[in-house]
C-alpha cells in the first residue's frame, strides 16, 4: 500500500534541465549497482550525466547502522553536467538509516521513496530515531512515498526457488524500476545486464528481471506517483560515447599509451583504496601483453616497476595517499637513474589511514616534496573521471620522453565518479617518443643528455656494447660511474632540477575559462574543476566577471601563470585540503594576494557553497 | 641467449673499470673473482646479463662486473630483480645481497621473490653482521655476539638463512664458504642452469667487524672434518679421512664412522637434492655438525614468468582484442547524433 503525503511543490509534471538523486541503503544493499544501472540508462539515452558513489570502508557494515550506509549520486542533464549536483530532486533510502544520514539533502517539497518494510523497530532503533519518522510528522516538509517494498519483492518472484536471503537482496531493482518509470527511461539496457552477468544463473536473472519489472509496472499502474519531471536528452558533440569512471579511464590511458609507444605496460602494485581498481582493470588485459604484476607490498610494486623501466618497459604505479609514503625512497632512485615511471596516487581522506573511502586533494605537498634531498619530480592532474584518460597518457608521454618519474594526482571522487566519454581512438593521441637507444655509437655514455630536454638515453639491458651500471649513489654527470666530486653533485642537482623546470616548455598554457580579465579569478587543481566549473559558470550567467583557471600541471606549471593571475583583481585558490596549492602559489608568486577556501569533509565542493564564498570575497 | 656465442669471452671481458673498493682481505673479492671466472662458462651473452643489489657491502658488486646492472635501494634487490626480469625474460638476472639487506629490511621481498620462484641467481652474503654501517649486529649474528649495538652481547636468536628460504619454498639452496673460489664459481654455473630462483649463501668473512666468525668450519685445517659437501646421488660422507658419514637415526641426522660398530657405506644416507620433500633439506641447512655445504636443494619446478606466460598465451587466444581502440569502441558504447 503506498501513502502519499505530499507537502509543498513538485506534483505537476514539468520538463527540467536536470535532476540529482540518490539511492542509500545498507551497504550490501545494491546501491551502487542500482546508481550505475540509472546512470548508464541515461547516458543511452542521450543524458549528459555524473555520478557520485558514497560507500563506507567496511565491505558489509553491521546491517541498519548509520555508519553502513552505502549511497550513490548520479546528476543526469540536458544540458552540460559537469558534477554529481548539491541539493537532491529525488532521495530513494531502503532503511531508516539510510533516510537519517541523508534526508537533510533533500530539497523541501521533493520526493523520498522508502521501503517501509524496513521501517521495523530494530531497524529505527540501529538508525537512532526516538519516534518513527513515518508517523510523527518530521518528514512533513517532503513528498514521501511508503512502498511495501520488500513484500512486493516477495510477492514478485513467487514460484522461484531462490532462498529469502537472496530474494531480498534484489529489492534495491524494484526501487530501480520504480525510478525507471517516473523518468520514462527503458528498461532494456538493464534486463540486458541481467542476462549477461548471470548467465550461469538463469533463475536469478529471472528474479532481478521479474523484480525490476514489478517496479516499473507497480509505479505504472497504480498511478499513484505522477510523472514528475523529464529530463530530455542533452546537446553534446556527435560522436560515440561510453560511461567511464576516472580508474578505468587511468588504467586505458596507459594501456593507449603504451601502445603509441609500441612498449610494454607493466604495473606493479598492491592493493589500497581507492586505486585498486585500476589493478583490477589492467589484470584484465593480458592480451594487450600487459604484465600487471600483484606485489607483496607498496615498495615491492614501485621497484618492480623500477626495474622493469631499467629493462625497457612503460612502468608504472599506483597507489593511494599511505602508499605514496611507503614509495617516496623508490620514487628517488627513480629520479636518480634517470628511468621513466609513472607514479599514480588516487588521493583520499589522511593523514594515515585517513578516509580510505572519502576524497580529498592532501597529497599534493607529499607529491612535491615528501622525499628526502633535491627531489624535483612532474606533477599532474586530473580533473574529471573522463579525462584521467588523457592524463595518464599525459604522465606516461612525459615519464618516456623526459627519462624522470612522473606523479599523476586522481582522488577518490573522480576515480569512482564516472561521466560520458567521447571515446578516443589511439590515432588522435600525440606521438610518444621513446629515447632508446640500440645502435652502436662511437662514443656513448650513460649520461649523455639530450640538449633540449636534458633526458639521458634509454638503454635497456640486452644491448650489446653498452654494458653500463646505474643506481642511487651521485653520478658522474656523463659516465654515470660513483662520483662524490662535490661540484659534480651540485652540477648535477641542477640538472635535475633544470630538466623537471624545462618540462614548461612543452605542456599547454594556462587558460581562464568564462573570463579573461576580470574581477575574481577562481583557481583550483585536479578533481575540483566540475563543481569549480559548474559555479563560476553559474556566476558567468549572473553576470558576475568571473574566471577559472585550473591546474592539471603543477610542477612545472605553466609559464604564463603569473600572467594570468595578474588580469584579474582578485584571486580565490579553492582546495578540499587546508590550503597546499595555495602555499606553493604563495612561495612561487610572492606579492600575489591569494584568497582560500578550503573544505574538509571527505566530499566535494558543492556550488551552491561555492556561489556563495565567490560573492563575499567579491563583496569585501 | 638463444644463438650460441661466437666468440669466447674471459675473465678480463667482464671485469669493469671501476675501483674495487672492499677492505683489504674481504671474502667479497673471492666472491667477485669466483663470478668473473664462471661467467664466461655460463653460455649467456654478456649484454643479456644484468646484476641487481640492495645496500650494503656486497651490494657494490654490480659496478665491478662489465654487465648491465644496477645498485638500488636498501633491501628493494629481489623487487627490482623481478621487475627486470618480467619484463624480459631473456635477461640472466643475478641478486647480490647480504644478511642485512635481505634477511633484515628486504625480508619481506625475499620471502616472496622465493614463494615466487622467478628465474633469479641469489646471492646472499652472509658475514653476521652490518658492515658498511661500521658493526653493528644482524639477522644472522649468534646469541651473545658483541657488536657496537650489542656491547654486552646480541639477545635477538639468530636466522638459519636456508631455514628460512626453504620455508618460504626455495626450490634451489646451496651453501658455500667463502675461501672456496672453485666450488663456489661451479656453484655459480649450477644456479645459472637452474630454471627458478637459486639461492646460494656464502659464508663471508668480514675482516673488519666480525674477523673470523667462520674460522670454525671454513679454515683450511678444519673444513674437511667440519663441513659435508653435498652432492646429488651421492652418499653423505665428508672427513679427512673420508670415513665419516651421516645416517638418520629415527627424526634426527647422525654423524657415523664407517668401519665402526659394522657401520659400511651402503648405510649412509645417499643425497637427493631433487625431491620435492624438503623435509631432509631442512635438517641438513640447520646441521651445525658438519655443516652442509654444496647444493642442499635443487627441486625443478615451474617458475613464476612461465605461469605468467603461459597464462597469457590462453587469454590472447580466447580475447578478441588486439589494438586497444577494438576495447575502446566495444561494448556499451552509444552514439550521439
Amino acid at each position: 500500500m503506498i501513502i502519499e503525503k505530499i507537502n509543498g511543490a513538485g506534483k505537476v509534471a514539468k520538463e527540467v534541465d536536470a535532476v540529482v538523486m540518490r539511492f542509500v541503503g545498507d551497504s550490501g544493499d545494491g546501491m551502487q549497482l542500482t546508481g550505475t544501472q540509472f546512470t548508464d540508462t541515461s547516458a543511452m539515452f542521450g543524458n549528459d550525466v555524473a555520478t557520485f558513489p558514497n560507500y563506507p570502508s567496511e565491505i558489509r557494515a553491521p546491517q541498519g547502522s548509520l555508519y553502513g550506509v552505502s549511497g550513490f549520486q548520479v546528476h543526469i542533464g540536458s544540458v552540460e553536467i559537469s558534477t554529481p549536483g548539491d541539493d537532491l530532486d529525488l532521495l530513494v533510502a531502503m532503511n531508516p538509516a539510510a533516510l537519517k544520514t541523508n534526508i537533510s539533502a533533500l530539497k523541501p517539497g521533493h520526493m523520498v521513496i522508502i521501503d517501509k518494510d524496513s521501517f521495523n523497530e530494530k531497524n529505527l532503533e540501529k538508525a537512532e530515531y526516538k519516534s518513527n519518522p513515518l508517523e510523527d510528522g518530521s518528514l512533513s516538509n517532503y513528498k514521501v512515498i511508503e512502498v511495501d517494498m520488500t513484500s512486493l519483492t516477495k510477492e514478485a518472484v513467487k514460484g522461484l526457488t531462490l532462498d529469502t536471503k537472496s530474494i531480498v537482496r534484489s529489492k534495491n531493482m524494484f526501487a530501480l524500476g520504480m525510478v525507471y518509470w517516473m523518468y520514462n527511461r527503458d528498461m532494456n539496457y538493464t534486463l540486458d545486464f541481467f542476462a549477461k552477468k548471470f548467465k550461469y544463473n538463469p533463475e536469478v536473472a529471472e528474479s532481478n528481471a521479474r523484480v525490476l519489472k514489478a517496479g516499473y509496472y507497480y509505479a505504472e499502474t497504480l498511478e499513484l506517483i505522477p510523472v514528475a519531471y523529464k529530463v530530455a536528452p542533452s546537446k553534446m558533440p556527435k560522436g560515440t560515447y561510453r560511461i567511464l569512471n576516472g580508474n578505468t579511464a587511468t588504467a586505458w590511458g596507459f594501456l593507449a599509451a603504451a601502445e603509441k609507444s609500441g612498449l610494454e605496460l607493466f604495473l606493479g602494485s598492491y592493493p589500497i583504496t581507492p586505486a585498486t581498481d585500476i589493478l583490477h582493470e589492467l589484470v584484465k588485459h593480458k592480451h594487450f601483453g600487459v604484465k600487471a604484476f600483484q606485489a607483496e607490498d607498496e615498495i615491492a610494486g614501485i621497484t618492480s616497476a623500477i626495474g622493469a623501466a631499467f629493462a625497457g618497459d612503460l612502468a608504472i604505479t599506483t597507489t593511494s595517499g599511505p602508499g605514496l609514503a611507503l614509495k617516496s625512497e623508490a620514487i628517488n632512485l627513480a629520479l636518480m637513474v634517470e628511468l621513466p615511471l609513472v607514479i599514480v596516487d588516487v588521493q583520499r581522506g589522511g593523514p594515515s589511514t585517513g578516509l580510505p573511502t572519502k576524497t580529498e586533494q592532501s597529497d599534493l605537498l607529499q607529491a612535491l616534496f615528501g622525499r628526502n634531498g633535491e627531489s624535483p619530480v612532474i606533477v599532474i592532474a586530473a580533473s574529471t573521471p573522463a579525462d584521467c584518460f588523457d592524463y595518464a597518457y599525459e604522465a606516461a608521454r612525459l615519464a618516456v620522453e623526459f627519462m624522470t618519474p612522473v606523479i599523476l594526482l586522481t582522488d577518490g571522487y573522480i576515480a569512482n565518479g564516472s561521466e560520458p566519454w567521447k571515446v578516443k581512438s589511439i590515432n588522435d593521441m600525440p606521438v610518444i617518443n621513446v629515447k632508446k637507444l640500440d645502435k652502436s655509437r662511437e662514443s656513448w655514455h650513460p649520461y649523455d643528455r639530450d640538449v633540449k630536454t636534458l633526458a639521458r638515453n634509454w638503454v635497456i639491458p640486452g644491448t650489446k656494447g653498452f654494458e653500463h651500471r646505474i643506481g642511487g649513489l651521485e653520478k658522474d654527470k656523463i659516465t654515470g660511474n660513483v662520483s662524490y666530486n662535490p661540484e659534480n653533485h651540485e652540477h648535477m642537482t641542477h640538472i635535475r632540477a633544470e630538466k623537471v623546470k624545462g618540462v614548461e616548455n612543452f605542456i599547454p598554457e594556462l587558460t581562464a575559462d568564462y573570463a579573461a580579465e576580470g574581477d575574481l579569478l577562481v583557481v583550483g587543481w585536479g578533481g575540483t574543476f566540475g563543481s569549480l566549473h559548474s559555479a563560476v559558470k553559474q556566476m558567468h550567467n549572473e553576470g558576475f566577471k568571473v574566471g577559472h583557471a585550473h591546474f592539471n600541471y603543477i610542477n612545472p606549471m605553466p609559464k604564463n601563470t603569473l600572467e594570468v593571475f595578474s588580469r584579474f583583481k582578485k584571486i580565490v585558490v579553492c582546495e578540499i585540503n587546508l590550503g597546499q596549492l595555495s602555499f606553493v602559489l604563495r612561495s612561487k608568486y610572492q606579492g600575489v594576494e591569494f584568497h582560500q577556501y578550503n573544505k574538509i569533509q571527505g566530499l566535494p565542493f558543492s556550488v551552491s557553497d561555492l556561489v556563495n564564498q565567490f560573492k563575499n570575497i567579491l563583496n569585501s | 641467449m638463444e644463438d650460441t656465442l661466437t666468440e669466447k669471452l674471459t675473465f678480463k671481458d667482464f671485469q669493469s673499470d671501476q675501483e674495487v673498493r672492499w677492505c683489504p682481505g674481504c671474502d667479497d673479492y673471492v666472491i667477485l673473482r669466483s663470478m668473473l671466472k664462471a661467467l664466461p662458462e655460463m653460455d649467456v651473452k654478456k649484454e643479456d646479463i644484468v646484476f641487481i643489489s640492495g645496500i650494503g657491502c656486497s651490494s657494490r658488486f654490480p659496478y665491478y662486473v662489465d654487465c648491465y646492472g644496477m645498485h638500488g635501494i636498501h633491501g628493494r634487490a629481489a623487487a627490482i630483480a623481478s621487475g627486470v626480469k618480467l619484463a624480459n625474460n631473456n635477461l640472466s638476472v643475478w641478486m647480490i645481497t647480504g644478511d642485512g639487506d635481505s634477511l633484515a629490511i628486504g625480508g619481506n621481498h625475499f620471502i616472496h621473490l622465493l614463494r615466487r620462484n622467478l628465474d633469479i641467481n641469489v646471492i646472499l652474503f652472509n658475514n653476521e653482521i652490518y658492515g658498511l654501517t661500521k658493526g653493528q649486529f644482524s639477522p644472522t649474528s649468534v646469541i651473545g655476539q658483541k657488536t657496537k649495538s650489542s656491547p654486552y652481547g646480541n639477545t635477538q636468536p639468530p636466522f638459519q638463512p636456508g631455514e628460512l628460504a626453504i620455508g618460504a619454498q626455495a626450490r634451489f639452496f646451496a651453501r658455500i664458504g667463502g675461501n672456496t673460489p672453485k666450488e663456489m664459481s661451479q656453484l655459480f654455473i649450477d644456479a645459472q642452469k637452474f630454471k627458478g630462483t637459486s639461492l646460494i649463501e656464502v659464508m663471508q668473512n668480514c675482516v673488519i667487524f666480525n674477523d673470523g666468525c667462520f674460522t670454525s668450519i671454513t679454515d683450511k685445517d678444519v673444513k674437511e672434518d667440519q663441513q659435508i659437501f653435498l652432492e646429488h646421488g651421492k652418499p653423505m660422507i665428508f672427513g679427512k679421512e673420508h670415513n665419516k658419514g651421516l645416517v638418520l637415526n629415527g627424526l634426527k641426522l647422525e654423524v657415523v664412522t664407517i668401519g665402526e660398530n659394522g657401520i659400511t657405506e651402503n648405510d649412509i644416507l645417499v643425497h637427493d637434492a631433487k625431491c620435492e620433500d624438503p623435509t631432509l633439506h631442512q635438517m641438513l641447512v640447520r646441521m651445525s655438525h658438519p655443516v652442509a655445504v654444496g647444493i642442499i636443494r635443487s627441486f625443478e619446478d615451474l617458475t613464476f614468468e612461465e605461469r605468467e606466460l603461459e597464462l597469457t598465451k590462453e587469454v590472447r587466444k580466447k580475447s578478441k582484442f588486439t589494438k586497444v581502440d577494438e576495447l575502446f569502441f566495444s561494448g556499451d558504447t552509444y552514439e550521439v547524433k
